[in-house]
């Protein structure tokens, strides 16, 4: 990585070189511990100045083996895994997964709880643009803006402990449905989250949207054209802000989706600008969503939470006690003696960074013989340091931003 | 010189630095204040009512915090850095007129500590030097970003101190004096307030103060999500305490040298219609004067808790290529209009 100007300084020779003094570039350590990185992994950068000239991206600072650990553990037991992918988002992960797992097991969920994910997943969807969008707000110097969405973020995480009971590592449903129905004061929090959050989000984007500095700040930075960046795979918001259209909950619909009305926002350019916008036009989508599943559930029966699957689902804890056959099933599921097709699935869903998707590899036993996760970060992390040469360090971090790359989905 | 008036001069001068430390150290609080309110939260309440101890608890602080000097750091200039911040940021405030003389007893007390005839230029100086201090800080750290926040403290203070001093000719052509006290004087009442004149030299002036202060939209030498505190990274204890004194007081110093050039200073409307004694006009104006310096900090808070910040390289464009040749226009301009008023009417 040294170029030669720099080697010939640190090898034991006389400082000398016939280059300009001017050409010489310096190192520069992006992380593993810069506030910019908004987690741990680190970019080697070579500088010119504040220009870039090249960087390496070294990832791996918190892999914690999950695709490793899954292999041993029960099914069920691998949804707190996925809640630690990307934590901005985890009901997506978990969702997902129990999707995954539901393919698998040829599972298929009555309409009522498909609607009650669709309305966490968009939830979760929210909470992890209000970050993204905030902390590029903040990166570029702004800050007021960041912590006004962020109160709405804390009434999101209200509504999950209604649900689950947890606020971060979400852990959210079971396979089969749901660990339990979501109760009035859920409903009733979801009904004023509708009504509260678009004064702060109109609020948020007459900060950031037309604000000349910040506009100048991120149009035409890091454009990416849509064939690069299907070249490098990428998916999700920053796919759509290069001007693809194309997005899980259209092109392979799951739980649901197709019976939802709404727009995927795209983008023309490319840019942290463009990227920008998807994200905030997004949440404006996500709450149609949302109020349109509100409106679906009331029309369905009431008090239904999970599908009718005993071989998977755990009976509640009073049969458990008094009836022998929920024992039976009770004590299978929790040692993990569920029998499983010996197949392979895949299953995407369409996470807050882009396509999440699970790959699972059964041999029929109780965990998977190899489960793959697609982690939309650090996919769409890899072309960071190729597009980082030739930017200026303030355009490079708020590029990072705008990537959103959590490193708990960069390494799984 | 008799003994009264070098200690009038003395307790002044104290008074004024005990003052520019005190408005320094609770700028820090009221930022912190501003920020809660602009961000709909309480901002320090827990030392003190209100936490208005809360200035003096982080000063307490600073003060116990292990000093870290980096191994690989030039000591001397290490230690030279945030001294010379300091300092040039105290000195800046000894030519600002605070107010009118009081009269006790036969004696006249002048509000100023020192009326010097090229007052205008020793607050020019003093400001160009105190990027000297960020500059050797941030050198002498040696740690990449402090000097790239060195770097881009010297070259950001150089580009607006040139449309700075501009925009101030524009202003001198048409107060014709370099001393603060005359410049203060002419502007009396309210109709004669130079910001009436000179409103796009003001302007100017306001943003270049905004740079030289490296407050938000211009904190590039800092720029936390960058350079993760830019020229001060390496500092501790209460040298990185001076550092961020000295932009405080730095902040204050621009907004009294505001207020001074462009808002009448300790003038005030219908100041002589009043009938109100001398003092007691001098006592009004002195507290007038520090409520345009206050409002001129709070301006200051306020945008920076609303902007975000500009690029590096869009700095200098809207250096070099807006605010100059708009500077410069302005003094066309005042040179036009001031013909053609000394001919025509």
């Amino acid at each position: 990585m040294m170029n030669d100007s720099v080697s010939k300084i640190s090898g034991n020779k006389p400082v000398y070189s016939d280059n300009d003094p001017q050409d010489e570039l310096f190192t520069l350590n992006l992380g593993p511990t810069h506030p910019a990185t908004h987690g741990v992994f680190q970019n080697v950068l070579q500088v010119d100045g504040e220009r870039i000239v090249s960087g390496v991206s070294t990832i791996g600072y918190i892999h914690r083996a999950f695709e490793k650990i899954a292999e041993h553990r029960p099914y069920y037991q691998i949804t707190p895994l996925t809640d630690r992918l990307n934590y901005c988002s985890s009901p997506i992960n978990n969702m997902g997964w129990h999707m995954t797992v539901e393919k698998l097991l040829d599972i298929e969920l009555p309409k009522r709880v498909q609607y009650m994910r669709v309305i966490i997943m968009e939830l979760a969807r929210i909470t992890d643009h209000i970050i993204c969008n905030g902390i590029l707000g903040v990166d570029t110097g702004a800050f007021s803006g960041f912590l006004y969405v962020l109160q709405e973020r804390e009434f999101i995480y209200e509504i999950y402990e209604e649900i689950c009971g947890a606020r971060l590592t979400t852990n959210i449903g079971r396979i089969g449905g749901f660990e339990r129905d979501f109760n009035e004061t859920a409903f009733a929090k979801i009904r004023e989250f509708l009504k509260r959050f678009p004064p702060v989000l109109k609020e948020f984007e007459e900060l950031f949207n037309r604000n000349r500095i910040f506009v100048d700040r991120t149009a035409d930075v890091a454009a990416v054209d849509a064939e690069t960046a299907l070249g490098y795979s990428w998916s999700g918001p920053i796919l759509r802000a290069t001007g693809v259209d194309y997005d899980v909950r259209v092109n392979e619909p799951y739980s649901s989706y197709e019976e939802f009305e709404f727009d995927i926002p795209v983008g023309t350019k490319g840019d942290v600008y463009d990227r920008f916008m998807v994200r905030n036009n997004e949440m404006w989508e996500s709450l149609k969503i949302i109020e349109q599943a509100l409106d679906k559930i009331e029309k369905e029966p009431k008090g239904i939470f999970h599908a009718d699957v005993p071989d998977f689902y755990l009976p509640p804890k009073e049969q458990v006690y008094n009836n022998m056959e929920a024992l039976i099933y009770h004590f299978k599921i929790v040692m993990g003696e569920i029998d499983t097709p010996k197949t392979e699935v895949y299953h995407s869903v369409e996470g807050a960074n882009g396509e999440l998707g699970f790959y699972l590899i059964s041999d029929g036993g109780r965990s998977p013989y190899r489960l793959h996760f697609r982690r939309p970060s650090f996919i769409n992390y890899q072309m960071y340091a190729p597009m980082s040469s030739g930017m200026l360090l303030s355009d490079a971090i708020i590029n990072m931003s705008s990537l959103n790359v959590i490193a708990g989905e960069l390494d799984a | 010189m008799e003994l009264a008036f070098v200690i009038e001069k003395v307790l002044l001068v104290s008074l004024i630095f005990v003052i520019t430390l005190v408005i320094a150290m609770y700028s820090t609080l009221a930022e912190r204040k501003v920020a809660g309110f602009m961000q709909d939260r309480f901002g320090p309440d827990r030392a003190g009512p209100f936490g208005i101890l809360q200035p003096l608890c982080d000063g307490g602080k600073f003060f116990f915090k292990e000093e870290i000097i980096p191994a690989g750091a030039h000591k001397t200039l290490f230690i030279l850095g945030p001294t010379i911040a300091i300092i040039t940021a105290c000195i800046g405030s000894a030519v600002i007129p605070w107010g009118q003389e009081l009269t006790i007893g036969e004696r006249v007390i002048e509000l100023q500590v020192t009326d010097v005839n090229v007052g205008v230029l020793y607050m020019f100086g003093v400001v160009a030097l105190s990027v000297y201090g960020i500059m050797l800080g941030g050198w002498a750290s040696n740690n990449k970003f402090s000097l790239m926040g060195a770097v881009r403290a010297a070259s950001q203070s150089i580009s607006y101190e040139l449309a700075m001093g501009l925009s101030l000719i524009a202003l001198l052509m048409v107060t014709q004096s370099l001393s603060l006290k005359e410049i203060v004087v002419q502007q009396e009442g309210f109709v004669n307030w130079n910001i009436w004149v000179q409103p796009l030299g003001f302007l100017i002036f306001l943003i270049c103060s905004f740079a030289e202060c490296s407050r938000v939209p211009f904190d590039l030498p800092e720029c936390e999500t960058e350079l993760i505190g830019g020229y001060n990274v390496e500092y501790s204890s209460m040298k990185l305490g001076l550092y961020m004194f000295a932009e405080y007081i730095h902040m204050f110093v621009s907004s009294a040298l505001m207020a001074t050039l462009y808002f009448g200073g300790y003038n005030f409307p219908f100041m002589n219609d009043l009938g109100l004694s001398q003092n007691w006009i001098t006592i009004i104006g002195v507290l007038v004067f520090f409520a345009k310096i206050f409002a001129f900090i709070f301006f200051f808070m306020w945008i920076r808790w609303t902007l975000p910040r500009f690029r590096y390289d869009q700095l200098m464009n809207l250096g070099w290529k807006v605010l100059i040749p708009l500077a410069i226009a302005n003094i066309v301009l005042t040179g036009v209009i001031t013909v053609i008023k000394d001919t025509f009417f």
